[in-house]
């Protein structure tokens, strides 16, 4: 499933990263923890969290996640938008929370178990 | 005979992810006289390695530079660690180095230089500093009061790495012996001290050279010790800690 269906099945804001949308998606991981993520997260992973600052840009590159999506409608930061452009990763927004939206994605057939 | 030293004690170094590389020894204690500070305290994230090469440079000039470390527990808590001497800091490195995990990826987080006095590159730190300990923030205040050490929770008003972001509350049972607000408090650091019953302080941790000194506190001491700074965030004996 590329990331743009994903999009639109959940009306995500997309922040940056638009010319990333094509992409496959590999499965998901959800926590709020960077070092969590960089323990356990792979590579085409779609991370769900709430982090808004820049470090999680950081940490989706240095483990080649496919992108980031933050839930409860939160708006990242300033800075995290300018770091995501310039690495090229992909930031959407939601306005559901953590449990409902990673529950649909998972009914969706994206799965955490790789 | 008490004095008035203006501190920052929340100072980072070319060796912390994602700081300035420009945060060099000589550059940093240049930058905290031009701002009238007469005491400064480096805490890199996880590491001390660059402590010494900035208490020379800071010698050299009569700047004051207490020794310290910026802790990451593993619920990513950020809590300063402030030491009167050179054993216990690397002691307490010994401790982070034990239970720190990962190797540090340059473009991701900064090449973490390791300096000498006169800002020449000697090393590079291969480490995951930006990475969180194996350890909880009731552990990691412990091992710094073990080893004499202060206890400061970092910039709580900001939601990240904070504790209060982190945790959502201020253990009751944690020992710590300040609070520090960040410069993003200013206007609302009332409303913190009314609602928590801890020792304040404000510093900058500063990243970048030019938010050096951006926020202080002065302390009414006799000279500039550990034990010193605990009686003034204690209020003991006329010393007093007054944040800016």
């Amino acid at each position: 499933m590329k990331l743009r269906a994903v999009i639109e099945e959940f009306e995500l804001t997309v922040k940056c990263g638009e010319d990333k949308l094509d992409e496959e998606v590999g499965g998901g991981y959800a926590s709020d923890l960077l070092s969590d993520v960089l323990a356990n997260g792979k590579a085409g992973d779609l991370w769900v969290t709430l982090q808004i600052h820049e470090n999680i840009v950081a940490v989706a590159s240095m483990k080649d996640l496919l992108g980031i999506i933050i839930i409860n409608g939160r708006q990242p930061e300033e800075e995290t938008l300018e770091k995501a452009g310039e690495e090229g990763i992909p930031i959407m927004v939601s306005k559901l929370s953590a449990f409902e939206l990673i529950g649909r994605l998972y009914g969706m057939g994206i799965s955490g178990k790789r | 005979m008490l004095k008035s030293f203006r501190g920052d004690l929340h100072v980072h170094t070319c060796l912390s992810p994602c700081a300035s590389n420009k945060m060099l020894p000589t550059v940093i204690v240049k930058e905290a006289i031009k701002k009238n500070l007469d005491l400064i305290s480096i805490c890199d994230h996880n590491s001390v390695e660059n402590v010494e090469a900035v208490r020379k440079a800071g010698e050299k000039q009569g700047l004051a530079v207490i020794g310290g470390v910026e802790m990451t527990s593993r619920e990513e808590v950020h809590i300063l660690g402030l030491f009167g001497d050179e054993k216990a800091l690397w002691d307490i490195q010994n401790i982070i180095y034990l239970n720190l995990p990962g190797k540090n990826d340059r473009n991701a987080f900064g090449e973490q230089l390791i300096v000498d006095e006169k800002d020449n590159i000697i090393n590079i730190n291969e480490r995951l500093l930006i990475g969180a300990t194996g350890y909880s923030v009731e552990e990691i205040v412990a091992a710094i009061h073990d080893r004499g050490g202060l206890a400061i929770a970092s910039h709580i008003d900001r939601e990240s790495f904070g504790i209060l972001g982190q945790l959502g509350i201020i253990p009751p049972a944690l020992a710590l012996d300040a609070l520090e607000l960040s410069a993003m408090a200013t206007g609302n650091q009332e409303k913190f001290r009314q609602e928590y019953d801890f020792p304040f302080v404000t510093s900058s941790d500063a990243h970048y050279v030019s938010d050096i000194g951006k926020s202080c506190t002065s302390f009414f001491m006799e000279k500039v010790s550990i034990e010193e700074i605990r009686k003034a965030l204690q209020g003991k004996n006329r010393r007093r800690a007054i944040i800016e």
